[in-house]
């Protein structure tokens, strides 16, 4: 079942990041160190504001770290790459094009649209947006304008994905069912995934490997393996360990 | 403006196939106002007194006939909008009717400042050639000055607002000359030109220029950067981020830039004629207030009032369409 691995190996060194604000610095990333093999699902949880939206935007290339050193492959990371998108946290849609236009974005900026033509309809269709192509961003509702933006970074066959709470406007349902498609899609394309979420469940049911982050500046505070194999059960004995081990480490365990 | 606050019963969305009141009194309104004007003696000698009042007849027969198809279902949903305007068409054969009484008739204003309506109308139908040829010699000086103005702003403003070494070295220059009025450069630009149509269309182009580029540039310069940032993912060149990021985000601005800039055309358009250029509609009410021909200067503004008003009709048409993906425009 498992086709070849198209993702990159990422590796992160020893980054640290800080903003510069008026007349201090803010750090935000501190010691960053972990390494991420070609095909994996790593999902980054942490408590709000604490740099990982940030750190998603370092693997992007958007902005150099201010210490370390980031690579794909081995290659260090000098700028943007189409085989790294991210999906926002915000879907951040151009209103001024129809949901179509948006999932085109890429193509049209490498100037492959006529060869991506049908992955452009089957990236809006497995979001299941295929009905609302030639609609304008601000006649969808939030759940869908998130969808149409995970089609947009779908389209560009990306070998690091990074997934910015992609499903944080979801409501449940959908959810459930999202996340569904976001295993299966991961598992016939096996890009190397870099999930953020604020949901330890979602984090379990999805990745195989969890990092726990601390309160900003964020340092890694636990690296776990998640081996339940797929397709995995919210109830299974294993995960609702980890998930009390993971809400321990956030601070914010059950009275039991 | 809003409808909710006009008599209801007026105003009220139309049905098809229903009675339409104020059709039928706008209809005989203009009736009534044809036979005064008709029937009661003119105070002075004026010509086309006839012709004004067959034109109100005629006109209001027509409203009457719409008043009519209105109730068969077939025609109603066409006469939708025509139903709307029911209340204006009263009002209008009112004023009409007063205009009439008040100059043609019995002389309470004084003359010939005060033109009779039907004094208008015989500008139109004796004076169409040469008020045809001011309309296109205006045309023919605010188009190309417009356009001018409008492409070389637009280009100026996307260029400042993308390149910090444009905007450093642009920004104080536009600060400081930008505002003044184009107008103020009409002696320079008369002496410095060597036709005064070069001169017009020079400064029609500089009032049109100045909005176009700041609110390009302020357009560009807001655009978030987040829009970039997804771009930048994906691959896009700078030129792309250009193009199909920073230009098409900054359109709402730039209409309201190209908005601005046509008034300000259109006031410089008047003025040139005015001063030097010797034909357009400017040049014509000018001469004709030498002349007292003040039915000429009103009907001359008549006319220009209907070539500003298309003007802007036309730019907000192209506005809807380019735009059509903003809600709750504004409709013109
Ligand atoms: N461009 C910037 N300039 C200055 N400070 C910034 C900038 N971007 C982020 N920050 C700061 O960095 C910190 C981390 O931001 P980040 O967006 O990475 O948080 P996050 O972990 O994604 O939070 P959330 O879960 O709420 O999305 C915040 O305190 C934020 O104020
Ligand atoms: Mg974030």
């Amino acid at each position: 079942m498992v086709s070849g691995v198209n993702g990159a190996r990422l590796e992160v060194r020893g980054v640290s990041h800080a903003f510069a604000l008026e007349k201090r610095s803010l750090p935000v990333l501190q010691d960053i160190d972990f390494t991420a093999e070609p095909g994996e699902f790593v999902a980054l949880l942490g408590p709000s504001g604490c740099g990982k939206s940030t750190l998603l935007r370092l693997v992007a290339g958007l902005e150099p770290p201010t210490e370390g050193q980031l690579l794909v492959d081995g290659a260090e990371i000098t700028g943007t790459h189409p085989s790294r998108t991210i999906m926002f946290q915000d879907p951040t849609l151009f209103p001024w094009r129809t949901v179509r236009g948006n999932a085109q974005l890429g193509p049209e900026a490498r100037g492959t649209l006529a060869a991506d033509g049908p992955r452009i309809e089957e990236a809006l269709r497995l979001v299941g947006l295929a009905g609302f192509a030639s609609a304008y961003p601000h006649q969808l509702s939030g759940g869908m304008a998130q969808r149409a933006s995970l089609a947009r970074s779908l389209v560009n066959e990306p070998k690091i994905l990074m997934l910015d709470e992609p499903l944080g406007k979801l409501d449940s349902l959908t959810r459930l069912a999202m996340q569904r498609e976001l295993v299966a899609l991961w598992e016939r394309e096996r890009f190397t995934a870099l999930l953020v979420t604020h949901d330890v469940e979602e984090a379990l049911l999805l990745a195989d490997r969890v990092l726990v982050l601390s309160d900003r500046p964020a340092r890694i505070r636990a690296d776990i393996r998640v081996e339940t194999p797929r397709p995995r059960r919210r109830d299974d004995a294993g995960l609702v360990a980890l998930r009390e081990e993971i809400l321990a480490l956030l601070g914010l365990a059950e009275a039991a | 403006m809003s409808a909710t606050t006009l008599g209801a019963g007026l105003l009220a969305p139309a049905r098809p196939a229903a009675f339409w009141p104020s059709g039928w009194v706008a209809g005989l309104a203009w009736i009534g106002a044809a036979a005064a004007i008709s029937l009661l003696p003119d105070a002075d000698d004026l010509g086309r007194t006839q012709e004004l009042a067959t034109l109100a007849a005629g006109f209001g027969g027509l409203v009457l006939l719409a008043a009519l198809g209105s109730t068969l279902s077939g025609l109603a949903p066409r006469l939708a909008r025509l139903r709307e305007a029911g209340p204006w068409l009263i009002v209008l054969a009112a004023a009409l009717l007063a205009w009439e009484l008040a100059t043609a008739k019995y002389e309470l204003l004084p003359r010939p400042f005060f033109a009779a309506p039907q004094s208008l109308l015989e500008v139109f139908t004796d004076d169409y050639a040469r008020l045809g040829e001011s309309v296109w010699r205006s045309l023919l000086l605010v188009v190309p000055g417009y356009a001018l103005g409008a492409v070389i702003g637009f280009l100026f403003g996307v260029a400042m607002g993308w390149s910090r070494i444009v905007g450093y070295w642009a920004h104080p220059v536009v600060r400081l000359i930008g505002p003044l009025p184009a107008t103020a450069w009409l002696p320079i630009a008369f002496f410095a030109f060597a036709s005064s149509r070069g001169a017009s269309t020079f400064l029609i182009a500089l009032a049109s220029f100045f909005p176009v580029t700041v609110l390009t540039w302020s357009g560009v310069s807001a655009v978030s950067k987040a829009y970039y940032d997804v771009a930048r993912t994906m691959g896009a060149s700078p030129w792309f981020l250009v193009r199909k990021v920073a230009v098409p985000a900054a359109m709402p601005s730039v209409f309201v830039g190209l908005f601005m800039g046509l008034g300000a055309s259109f006031s410089v358009l008047v003025v040139a004629e005015m001063m030097g250029v010797k034909a357009g509609l400017g040049w014509y009410m000018q001469w004709a207030q030498g002349w007292a021909a003040y039915a000429n200067m009103y009907a001359a503004l008549l006319v220009m009032a209907g070539m500003c008003s298309g003007a802007v009709t036309l730019l907000f048409r192209l506005r809807d369409r380019l735009l059509s993906w903003q809600k709750g425009l504004v409709r013109w």
